[in-house]
Parts: C-alpha cells; sequence; structure tokens
C-alpha cells in the first residue's frame, strides 16, 4: 500500500544527498522523521538501526518480520530490536515493498556469488566498515554489523521456499518514510553493487531528509 | 558406512555448544516429531566471522534450507553443507523466542518449581552458550531453526507448518571448516500455543567422507563451487590439507 508524506522538503530541518558508494550515520532522535529518497530510481539503501543508548540493542530483521507475519517491509512496518522493542515505523511510502531478507553486499560475498576476483570491488560493508571507523564516537564496531534493511530493494519469495533477486520496484523521487519511536543511530550504505539487477547495474545517488527537533 | 564416534540426546528446552572439526559429519535426529534446533556457526580462530543467513539464502537463491545448501559465513566461507536431509525445509528467518515471548505462549514454569524441566527460551539458550567462548548479545546473528518451516504465501504473509518434521526425521551436517557450534532445543517462535513443546533430538557424531568431485553441495549451484574454493584457500598450507580435500 502506498501512501504519501504530508511533509514538504523546504519544511525538513536537515537535507544531504549521499552519492553512490557513500555512507551515511546520524544519530536521530526519538518523533524525529527520516525520510530517505531513491533520487534516480532503482537504488539500494542498505541500512542498520542501533539504540542510541546502548548500541548492543540493534535492528533485527528475523524479530521484524516475525512480529509482523510477514517477509516485507511496507507501510505500517515496525522496525523491531534485539530486545523485541519498537525502533521506528514506516509512515509513508510510495515504493510499496523493502526487502530485509538479501542482506547487504561484501566483498567476500561476491566472491561466492559473482567470481573470485570481485574481491576487491567496493561493496556495502566496506562502506558500514569506514563509516563506524570515521565516526568511533558510535562506539560500534564489525560484532555490531548485522542484517540491515534494503529499501526499495525487490527480493521475492515463493511459496516452495525460492528467494531471488529481481528488477527493482522503486522509481526516480519514490521514497519511504519513518517516525523513530527511540533515540536511534541511522548507519546506510547508498550500495555500490554492479553485478546484479538490485539496482540496474548503475548505482545512483539518495537524498537524506529530516524532520522534527533533536 | 562411517564409525560412529559419539552419541547423545539433547531433550528438548535445552541448550548445548561444541566444536566441529573440519571433517565432521554431525547428524541430527528428531525423536518425537516437531523438533526444532536453534544453531549458530562462529569460526572459533576469528569469532567475528560468523553464520550470515542472508549470504546464505541470497547466494543459493533459496528462502529453506536442505539437501544441497551450504551454510555460509559473512566471509564467503561454508561452515558447513547439508549432505543428507530427510525433512526439506528447515527455517533460518524467523529467529528465537525470548523469556516474554515463552511466557505468553506456553506459560512460564520457573526453575524453582520445575528445576531443569523449566521453561528455557532460545534467545537466553544462545546467550549462555555464546558467554562461554567471550560472545555476547552483539554477537548473535539470525540463527537456522531445523526442522522447522515458516512458508510464505504469495503476499509474503508467514506460516508454521506443524507438520513439517515427523517423528525420526533426520539432517546431517559435514562440517567444511572448525566451527563453534552454539545450539538449543528450545520451542520455535512460532511453534502454536499450549503446553510448552518440549522435543528431543539425537546428536550422532562421526568421520564424513572427503569431498568429491562429484560432491552433490559442492555442484549443487556455480556459487557453492566458488565457496568450497574459499574454503580451499582459507587451509592452503593447513597441516591437514589435503586430508580431506575441500
Amino acid at each position: 500500500m502506498l501512501k504519501q508524506s504530508g511533509l514538504t522538503p523546504d519544511s525538513a530541518r536537515y537535507r544531504e544527498i549521499v552519492p553512490a558508494g557513500g555512507y551515511w550515520i546520524k544519530r536521530i532522535a526519538k518523533d524525529q522523521i527520516l525520510r530517505i529518497v531513491d533520487l534516480e530510481g532503482n537504488q539500494a539503501a542498505d541500512t542498520l538501526f542501533f539504540c542510541a543508548d546502548d548500541p548492543a540493542e540493534r535492528y533485527s530483521a528475523v524479530d521484524t518480520i516475525r512480529a509482523q507475519g510477514n517477509v516485507y517491509l511496507g507501510l505500517g512496518s515496525k522496525l523491531m530490536s534485539t530486545e523485541c522493542n519498537v525502533m521506528l515505523e514506516i509512515v509513508a511510502d510510495m515504493v510499496g515493498q523493502h526487502d530485509t531478507l538479501g542482506g547487504a553486499c561484501a566483498s567476500e560475498s561476491n566472491t561466492v556469488r559473482y567470481a573470485l576476483d570481485k574481491r576487491t570491488m567496493h561493496a556495502c560493508r566496506d562502506s558500514w566498515l569506514l563509516a563506524i571507523a570515521e565516526h568511533d564516537e558510535f562506539k560500534l564496531t564489525k560484532r555490531d554489523i548485522t542484517h540491515n534493511i534494503n529499501f526499495f530493494m525487490n527480493v521475492p519469495v515463493t511459496p516452495e521456499g525460492d528467494l531471488s533477486f529481481a528488477d527493482g520496484v522503486s522509481g526516480a523521487d519514490k521514497y519511504v518514510e519513518m517516525r523513530a519511536c527511540m533515540d536511534v543511530i541511522v548507519l546506510i550504505s547508498n550500495c555500490p553493487q554492479l553485478n546484479n539487477p538490485c539496482n540496474a547495474y548503475n548505482p545512483t545517488p539518495i537524498e537524506i531528509l529530516i524532520w522534527g527537533t533533536a | 558406512m562411517t564409525e560412529l564416534l559419539y552419541e547423545t540426546v539433547i531433550d528438548g528446552g535445552k541448550h548445548w555448544s561444541f566444536i566441529a572439526r573440519r571433517g565432521t559429519l554431525l547428524t541430527l535426529t528428531d525423536r518425537a516429531g516437531g523438533a526444532n534446533v536453534g544453531m549458530l556457526f562462529y569460526n572459533p580462530e576469528n569469532p567475528l566471522e560468523r553464520y550470515n543467513a542472508p549470504d546464505t539464502l541470497k547466494c543459493q537463491q533459496t528462502f529453506r534450507l536442505t539437501r544441497g545448501h551450504c551454510l555460509y559465513s559473512d566471509m564467503g566461507r561454508i561452515f558447513c553443507s547439508v549432505v543428507a536431509d530427510t525433512v526439506g525445509w528447515h527455517d533460518t528467518v524467523a529467529g528465537n523466542a525470548n523469556k516474554a515471548l515463552v511466557a505468553e505462549r506456553w506459560g512460564i514454569q520457573t526453575y524453582q518449581d520445575h528445576r531443569n524441566d523449566w521453561t528455557q527460551n532460545g534467545h537466553d539458550a544462545f546467550l549462555v552458550e555464546a558467554g562461554k567462548y567471550g560472545l555476547g548479545r552483539r554477537d548473535l546473528a539470525a540463527n537456522v531453526n531445523w526442522f522447522s518451516k515458516v512458508a510464505p504465501a504469495a503476499d509474503g504473509t508467514l506460516h508454521f507448518d506443524r507438520t513439517n518434521s515427523p517423528a525420526g526425521s533426520s539432517v546431517a551436517l559435514r562440517f567444511e571448516m572448525d566451527t563453534l557450534v552454539l545450539l538449543h532445543t528450545c520451542p520455535h517462535p512460532m511453534y502454536p500455543a499450549g503446553p510448552y513443546p518440549r522435543k528431543p533430538v539425537a546428536l550422532q557424531f562421526s568421520k564424513a567422507d572427503p569431498v568429491a568431485a562429484d560432491d552433490y553441495c559442492l555442484n549443487l549451484r556455480a556459487e557453492n563451487g566458488r565457496g568450497f574454493k574459499n574454503n580451499e584457500i582459507y587451509h592452503l598450507c593447513a597441516a591437514d590439507a589435503g586430508a580431506h580435500s575441500c
């Protein structure tokens, strides 16, 4: 189900464009609204959330899937933590379906999925690792890199148990918007993947907007 | 026929852990039907390398685990391969029950009143076993739930299948590298309400046959061939390299 946001970009307190292959990390406060915009379409925003006061509590794909009884994320999805608390809720969505099964690309999984000589290609996990190294104020390490959300990405599953990476259902200027239900650290890799159709083999920028008081 | 080296039964609602050496064949048997075995995998040389369910699913384009599938670490290596399976579907997307979920779904039996028949939960079970190796809640990940099936409908809605694993069902794992295994036999988080399900599971350890060129797991998909190659690179010049042709 699609729902347009009532918020206008010119009223946002924060706007930033994250280039393809870049990262974004920031603390946002409870009740702030976070929007991620797929500026050119068919991009994937690989996103992790951590409880700001206790980063050992973090986004849990399996608890989110189980709690809502559905594998896909969309409008109304409550993004659950490892302690089964609601971290954020999707309050507007122009895409309809987001993935949280497929994980992030890594140099090492690229060797398995495509070819051993892909091991030096840039990958989401490298962006995350650089982000937490350059922002040690968040006290995150590789231990904290866990299963993520792929906003805008389409990973359909079937009753027979198959799973595939399909062409995206997103498009230029489509967005997803969340309300934070606790103070959270947001860590995003704007996916640099060049080997599969999740971003049409063409990584493009995303925009981040925030509304509400810090 | 491989020689049985060790056999034990883990009663329902319990937990255990061990290091399975490369070349170990571990066969799990659901003795009563409807069992669940939560399992996590780490590299004992570097526990930051751990089971990665998303990589396992996307590398093999599957939502379920069964014979032929390899269980991947986040470093592109294979902890173990599923060399035999009478069940056909094992879950790795539904996670664990925690204390609150157990209390709500099946009720609480305290240790004080029920001794070792208390109602243990998978989340706490993993924390206890992880702690024995210096690991904690930041180290937990999406786990496997052997013998449990959670199937998606066309719209993505998930359904737990109670009939998935009849009594006597078994699944066999061949370890392709030394692996720290954490396991519990606590109920699957989507098992229906009623009395706390307490299902025993037999574990049999034996030595696996070497991986042959025509091995089913190795050849299931081109991805698995590359995964096995990553293991081979990891074991280059290891003392027993070649004894178990990875």
